[in-house]
């Protein structure tokens, strides 16, 4: 597959390809700059991510956020494989919300260099870059983007360059030559002469020669720190409450708000009367926002009940007559016009319908909106004083979050400072384009002369949130008379076209992916895994379908389409060998299957599925298979792919967010039922360590779970979902 | 109204409306973060604490109830130098993601082991319904039993 050079557009600006990867996309102005924001005297930068001081001590600013995917962890284990440096000594600083930090450039000429990108890693540029020019943001986390760019093109490409500079520098300063030094622990070695410099030593003097932009990588056999499991250096915080949230930030004389917004996205505030609040003890100010009403007070629950004595008027934005029923009829009268707004796929699927003695099937799957639950809802303390605006919050875009407030506060960039923290869940929530918070704390802040942290209720995180989009997929196929599928025709209606997000890994001679546009007043949002989630439990669920149409073993009929030698079907065969596919389960078990390849991750599950007294399903066992090319850190690479499976067992067995008259049904956890301990399955999860370039984790494990379990539910009960949640479906 | 109590060991004096949840007593008057917002509606267990030994879930117990009870937050679940075998527990088999939701999972899964120092996969079913949608259900299973083993040894 060939890339097609790109324009690639980023806040307006757009940035076509050439240039070089890594180091070249920090040695900009920026890098100068980002020296200046983080080291101090005795302490040398190199690149815009490190600086070394004299006492030996690394720190690295990572421009990612960590928010429990670990990534913090391992872009310093990639630093310091490359660097050479001891473990014992690195520190890692999240970077400040600061265009030096930004990565994007960094992705942004991965991906449109196209000259550059081997033709085994263009679908992983495809994948990305749809979502990337989405986004729009420029120091971003998501995508799972952290390890396979800023880790990979970036940390190992600075910490490698960097390494060289300290040995030249060695070299010069020892009058021997360069080969004769080695580098461990943060410390150059002559050992014939039996001499050795600290990097902290070296650092001023190297820290003024020019880094190299292509150094030398690493072979994977040489690597000493790249997958090793390592302690994620975040986690001793978070099991004494020190930790320090978004929602714990605290400033003396700082008062506490809590927000309603329109109930029907898109409607107004139209009036309210604000004394009954007032009237509250603690209550100071009720501020009216354009869609929204905020009750400031001496602390939550005063904010909280004087909120609850309100009865504001919103308008329904003309979007009253909503229903999730009519969401649908909407979804299939825009397929039904037989228009689509993009298209995908090769070759002539009408001609393999068509063909003779073909046999065809169709279904229609569909899927609810998604709600990311974070379990810190949105919470942001803002302060301005003397014409500027400081704002303390968690956000998966710092940058884009500093932007927003200038733009909301109406003032300079300049004058506006974000400072991340760290945030309790996000799963694609915390995006500034549709984070409302980020306007409410601007708006709030620039009219109290006092600090002010707006916290969210849970009832308002549910029905205001940014949901996976509800959609639809119609699928057909044919199966020719070798018994293969020789056409297969997805037509699907949701916002965004998902073309280059979803990966189609079987080998059908004519395919075609349509994409119908359907807008509704919810927003589009991003959600783990993103489209992933939803073409992974169409195209998954269809294939099974066609297997047992066929009459064919469901894995062996995946296996009959997948090329020889490929990872897609090395990580299929050996789960079903881990699951032990072909040895029958004791009556009243049964297995599925789905593989899905999503951020350049290829992964599979077997699902072991019974059901409960009450009939509805009971989830037992997931055997997870997982290529991500380079497993940086395994054992929380393991944590992120079990973290994937709840989540994703979770939203097929019961999450749906709803809409009636506009508004969103759903209000707290009792009605958004988010999986609990008992209901989690046994996990094994096992990475197979491939040549691949190297894949994301905080997302590709999620996508088979819900397809693998239908699948198995039907070898179970021969009843087929094609509607998730799962709900009442199989017991009814 | 005037509250007495005892919160980590020590007592103090609480000023506050008597239906404020003793969450927001803990988090905003007492300046202990470590016990979470996380629904209000006690559905997620994010706020849960001691109150006398027993696991509560501190958004919906009123602090003018816990006049003269001894209540007990995450920050002193262990010591720096003495920590609770759970919290070592918890990062040895490295069981937080987010975090976020971590304090009261320890404290329920503390209040479990007082009561059921060898729990089975059941008892841990029954007492661990608190939310972390991280998913980090089966590591924090494997925490306890691991705890609980050592505890028997």
């Amino acid at each position: 597959m060939k890339i097609k050079r790109r324009h690639f557009v980023f806040g307006g600006v757009a940035i076509v390809g050439g240039g070089l990867f890594g180091i070249s996309a920090m040695q900009s102005h920026e890098t100068a700059r980002a020296a200046q924001l983080t080291a101090k005297a005795g302490e040398s930068s190199f690149g815009t991510w490190i600086k070394i001081a004299s006492d030996n001590t690394i720190t690295m600013y990572s421009p990612h956020i960590d928010f429990g995917q670990g990534s913090h962890t391992a872009l310093a284990q990639m630093l310091a494989e490359e660097l050479d440096a001891d473990w014992s000594k690195l520190r890692v600083e999240q970077a400040l919300a600061d265009s030096a930090f930004a990565n994007t450039p960094l992705v942004a000429q991965f991906l449109t260099n196209s000259a550059q990108i081997p033709a085994m890693l263009s679908g992983l540029a495809e994948s990305t870059f749809g979502m990337l020019a989405r986004m729009k943001s420029i120091q971003i986390t998501g995508g799972s983007t952290a390890i396979r760019f800023t880790g990979q093109h970036g940390m190992r490409v600075v910490g490698a360059a960097t390494r060289q500079a300290l040995v030249a520098t060695a070299a010069a300063r020892l009058g021997v030559p360069e080969n004769e030094l080695t580098t461990a622990n943060s410390i150059v070695t002559h050992a014939k002469s039996g001499k050795s410099l600290t990097y902290g030593a070296l650092a001023e003097e190297a820290a003024g020669r020019s880094l190299d932009t292509a150094p030398t990588l690493k072979a994977r056999k040489d690597y000493k720190i790249i997958g090793t499991p390592t302690p994620r250096i975040d986690i001793p915080a978070k099991v004494n409450g020190s930790a320090q949230y978004g929602i714990d930030f605290h400033l003396p004389d700082m008062r506490v708000g809590t927000v309603m917004a329109a109930p029907i996205r898109g409607g107004k505030l139209e009036s309210v009367d604000a004394a009954p609040a007032m009237a509250v003890a603690g209550v100071e100010k009720v501020i009216k926002l354009d869609d929204a009403v905020v009750v400031v007070a001496s602390g939550y629950w005063a904010a909280h009940k004087g909120l609850l004595a309100l009865s504001p008027k919103f308008t329904d934005g003309g979007h009253g007559d909503l229903t999730s029923a009519s969401i649908f009829d909407s979804q299939s009268a825009v397929i039904k016009s037989g228009k689509p707004d993009n298209k995908g796929g090769s070759g002539d699927v009408d001609a393999a319908f068509g063909a003779q003695g073909a046999k065809l099937l169709e279904a229609e799957y569909r899927v609810p909106f998604l709600h990311q639950a974070m379990m810190e809802p949105f919470a942001m303390t803002g302060y301005h004083k003397d014409g500027k605006l400081d704002v303390w919050g968690g956000i998966q875009d710092p940058l884009g979050a500093r932007d927003a407030l200038a733009t909301f506060a109406g003032l300079n960039t300049s004058d506006v400072t974000f400072h991340p923290m760290i945030m309790g869940g996000g799963f694609g929530r915390r995006f500034p384009p549709y984070s409302q918070i980020i306007e409410q704390i601007a708006k709030v802040a620039m009219q109290v002369p006092y600090p002010v942290k707006l916290i969210w209720s849970r009832e308002e995180d549910v029905k205001q949130g940014a949901y996976r989009p509800q959609s639809m997929g119609q699928l057909k196929a044919a199966i020719g008379s070798d018994g293969k599928i020789s056409g297969w025709r997805t037509n699907y209606a949701q916002f965004a076209d998902a073309e280059s997000e979803t990966v189609f890994p079987y080998a059908v001679p004519a395919t075609a992916r349509n994409h119908f546009k359907y807008i509704s007043n919810q927003v589009d949002a991003y959600w783990r895994s993103v489209n992933s989630t939803q073409h992974g439990f169409y195209n998954e669920s269809f294939i099974d379908e066609l297997a047992h149409l066929e009459g064919v073993d469901p894995y062996q009929f995946r296996r009959q389409h997948l090329k020889p030698g490929s990872r897609h079907l090395a990580v299929l065969d050996e789960v079903t060998k881990r699951a032990n596919w072909s040895t029958p389960l004791p009556a009243g078990q049964a297995r599925g299957i789905a593989l899905v390849e999503s951020f350049g991750t290829v992964c599979a599950h077997v699902v072991e599925a019974s059901l409960k007294a009450d009939g509805t399903p009971k989830v037992n066992k997931v055997y997870a298979v997982v290529d991500c090319g380079t497993t940086v850190n395994p054992r929380n690479g393991e944590a992120q792919v079990m973290g994937g499976i709840v989540m994703g067992l979770s939203t097929a067995l019961s999450e749906a967010i709803t809409i009636d008259k506009g508004a969103v049904v759903q209000s707290s956890f009792p009605d958004y039922p988010v999986l609990k301990l008992a209901d989690a399955p046994q996990i094994d999860v096992h990475f197979i360590e491939s040549d691949a370039h190297i894949g994301g984790l905080g997302e590709p494990g999620l996508p088979p779970a819900a397809p693998a379990l239908c699948n198995a539910l039907f070898a179970l009960t021969g009843k087929r979902i094609r509607q998730l949640p799962i709900g009442t479906q199989v017991s009814a | 109204m005037t509250i007495q109590a005892q919160i980590n060991g020590k007592p103090v004096t609480i000023n506050a409306a008597a239906d404020t949840p003793l969450l927001w007593v803990l988090r905003e008057e007492i300046g202990l973060t470590g016990t979470k917002f996380g629904c209000g509606i006690a559905a997620c267990g994010a706020c849960s604490v001691h109150i006398d030994g027993e696991v509560m879930r501190s958004c919906s117990v009123a602090v003018g109830d816990v006049a003269g009870k001894s209540i007990t937050t995450i920050e002193a679940l262990g010591t720096e130098v003495a920590p609770h075998p759970l919290q070592v527990a918890w990062i040895a088999h490295e069981v937080p993601q987010c975090g976020y939701c971590q304090s009261g999972q320890l404290m329920a899964a503390a209040a479990l082991l007082k009561k059921t120092p060898t729990p089975s996969d059941a008892d841990i079913d029954a007492a661990m319904t608190n939310i972390c949608r991280c998913g980090t259900y089966p590591r924090i299973r494997a925490a306890i039993h691991a705890v609980a083993q050592g505890a028997k040894a």
